[in-house]
């Protein structure tokens, strides 16, 4: 069976497909989706494979149904994922609320258009920054990952679901029309070397009782407990207590609530993804994520050949967001340009970190950002 | 004085989370006998209660997945079918079944309710149908009689009802049936009869909501709903019924016609397993 889930070898295939094999090698079992561009590929893609080696895909009403299916497919023990675009993202976001508050593991892949509303179908964006960190009702803490290649659309995708599973979390792999439509090598590795990070287990106690939502230091993640295993769960929308019973009491929500968003704050260390081009010396850092990351790197590159001490801080991980980073930089580095396809939500994050405007290079999509008008803020910044 | 034996327990004790109790219903509500029902079906079934499943929506009748002590899922609402879809596909071996109401199931949830049972997805569907939204106070809902009244139509309803068995019947599922909360023999069975079935299978129960329909509509009184079904109640045998008589409103002296809608052997929904090429 490994054989046919993890097609170990060198494939050039577009980001859409990666991820779908990436979530394969990961052990999703169940895939439940309602199409639409440009994330598509990712369910025709499922739908070839995944009957081939014995996992479940189905196509959903919609999406509210799509993120329902995959919450009980992953409260039944299975890895589960689903895959969307903005429009769709917006639909599963009542879902998404109910997933992080049962605490049940699963992976939403956003392949990011032209927003907002139906906005441009077939062309990028990056504008669902802040629906992906505030889009549901209430407090609480998201996992997003944004990939700006092929390789990460695959690589990203284990990540998500490793997370998911080791946090009992929702994880958003943020994507982009670009990086879903292009095609690029893809290194698939052997099973042996693909990750995998496992659910709690619950250990068995003397007494025959079980607490589906007792956290346990340090990490404030409670054990995992499935349908049919026996343990005859209580999991409820409702504010509930460690045994899963409703609790109409301001004091348990408190409890709960401050827990959901700690279990992710006090581990933001373990979530955090950047990666840094050229920032020992520099002087000028552009921050930039997904597919304008690489006209970014583009500009850098030029403003070093330049004689310019630009350096690049691509941000993997959205959210958590990596405020220690740029606290840190903020301190050292007076100039930094934000390149983003929207109209300042990555950029106004940093400001919020930092406690000073920042330079935004912005577009509201429909186009990737190409590296001249990333270069020619490099240039300003460095008169 | 005749001796008094305190039970030291009662037989459903293993399927009902006495530490719940007290439940949230009103006095003369119907949910609990249709829980009930489901309850002793459950033990009756010989399947293991850790296989059975229950998943729920909101509303009142959602409140049922946190009284059974099995897997209990409450969900949000009108999401308790998609969510079951998901589970009963990750693990076929469970006995899945969705207990919930008929805002939850109809109205916004009514799109999943169509969808399942086209697929004939093998999911069970408990609909306990009391006429109206009763936690949020008695408003109108999809199965309110035209001309009924409800605190959100309080001159009456302006529209007209869904009629959900010639609804599920014409979606597609495999086995349809109505009963009320006097026939309690009836519902137990056939829920049973539901677990044996393959594909999408759907029990309406009507049920008296005194306090939320019953007030607006002068039906006060539990018992009072419970005699109008006695009275009127019409056992349908081969569904020779047209699907208009299956419409109900209990303001007029006409038949409630119950009994079994559909049972038939349309193709339930399986993952597709091919050999890889």
């Amino acid at each position: 069976m490994d054989e046919r889930r993890i097609l170990t070898g060198m494939h050039f295939m577009n980001g859409d497909e990666a991820c779908a094999e990436g979530a394969l090698a990961a052990g999703c079992s169940f895939f439940g989706g309602y199409p639409i561009t440009p994330s598509t590929e990712i369910a025709e893609h499922l739908a070839r494979r995944m009957p081939e080696i014995g996992a479940v895909f189905i196509q959903m009403e919609d999406e509210l149904a799509s993120m329902a299916a995959i919450l009980g497919a992953s409260a039944a023990g299975s890895r589960s994922m689903t895959a969307t675009s903005g429009p769709g993202l917006s639909l599963m976001m009542e879902n998404l609320g109910l997933a992080v508050m049962l605490e049940i593991p699963c992976v939403v892949v956003d392949v990011q258009r032209g927003s907002p509303s139906t906005g441009l179908p077939t062309m990028p964006g990056q504008s669902d920054v802040m629906q992906a960190r505030w889009g549901s009702h209430g407090d609480y803490e998201i996992v997003a990952y944004s990939p700006w290649s092929v390789q990460e659309m695959f690589d990203l995708t284990i990540l998500a679901f490793n997370v998911a599973d080791r946090y009992r979390t929702p994880v958003i792999l943020l994507g982009d029309e670009v990086v879903g439509h292009m095609i690029e090598r893809l290194v698939i590795p052997p099973a042996d070397q693909v990750e995998i990070w496992d659910r709690k287990k619950p250990k068995k106690s003397n007494n025959g009782h079980y607490d589906p939502f007792k956290p346990i230091k340090p990490d404030l993640v409670p054990a995992m407990m499935h349908a049919g295993e026996g343990y005859r769960v209580h999991f409820t929308g409702l504010t509930h207590d460690e045994h899963g019973y409703p609790d109409m009491s301001a004091e348990t929500h408190h409890e709960l609530v401050n827990r959901l968003v700690n279990k992710i704050r006090h581990n933001a260390d373990q979530l955090v993804r950047t990666e840094s081009y050229w920032l020992e010396d520099a002087e000028i850092v552009v921050v930039a994520y997904g597919c304008t990351a690489r006209s970014a790197q583009r500009a850098v590159r030029e403003a070093r050949q330049e004689g310019i001490p630009a350096g690049l801080l691509r941000l993997i991980s959205i959210w958590p967001f990596p405020e220690n980073q740029f606290i840190e930089m903020g301190l050292h580095v007076e100039k930094l340009i934000v390149a983003e396809m929207n109209l300042g939500q990555i950029s106004r994050e940093i400001q919020r970190v930092i406690g000073r405007p920042v330079h935004g290079v912005h577009h509201a999509g429909g186009e990737m950002i190409p590296p001249g008008p990333i270069l020619e803020a490099i240039r300003e910044a460095a008169r | 004085m005749i001796g008094v034996r305190i039970a030291e327990k009662h037989p459903l004790d293993e399927i009902i989370r006495a530490d719940r109790m007290p439940h949230i219903w009103c006095p003369g509500c119907g949910i609990g006998i249709v829980m009930r029902c489901y309850a002793q079906a459950i033990l009756d079934s010989g399947i293991p209660a850790d296989r059975h499943v229950v998943i729920s929506g909101i509303g009142c009748s959602g409140r049922v997945a946190g009284y059974m002590n099995i897997d209990s899922y409450h969900t949000t609402h009108g999401r308790a079918i998609p969510f079951a879809v998901g589970m009963k596909l990750a693990k076929p071996e469970l006995m899945t079944t969705v207990f919930s109401g008929d805002g939850d199931l109809a109205a916004i949830g009514g799109n999943h309710l169509i969808h399942a049972a086209r697929r004939n997805v093998d999911i069970n569907v408990i609909c306990v149908n009391n006429f109206n939204y009763g936690m949020t106070g008695g408003q109108v809902g999809p199965t309110t009689p035209r001309g009924a009244r409800g605190t959100t139509a309080p001159y009456g309803n302006p529209e007209l009802p869904f009629n959900l068995p010639y609804l599920l019947v014409a979606a597609g599922a495999n086995f349809v049936a109505r009963w009320t909360t006097i026939h309690v023999r009836q519902i137990r069975e056939d829920i049973l009869y539901a677990f044996t079935r393959p594909g999408f299978t759907f029990i309406e129960v009507l049920a008296p909501c005194p306090v939320g329909f019953g007030k607006s509509n002068n039906i006060e009184d539990g018992l009072e709903e419970m005699e109008l079904y006695r009275q009127r109640c019409v056992l349908v045998r081969d569904g020779d019924v047209s699907g208009d008589d299956l419409n109900i409103d209990l303001r007029e002296d006409k038949p409630i016609y119950i009994g079994r809608f559909a049972d038939r052997d349309r193709p339930a929904y399986e993952a597709i397993r091919v050999e890889a090429s």
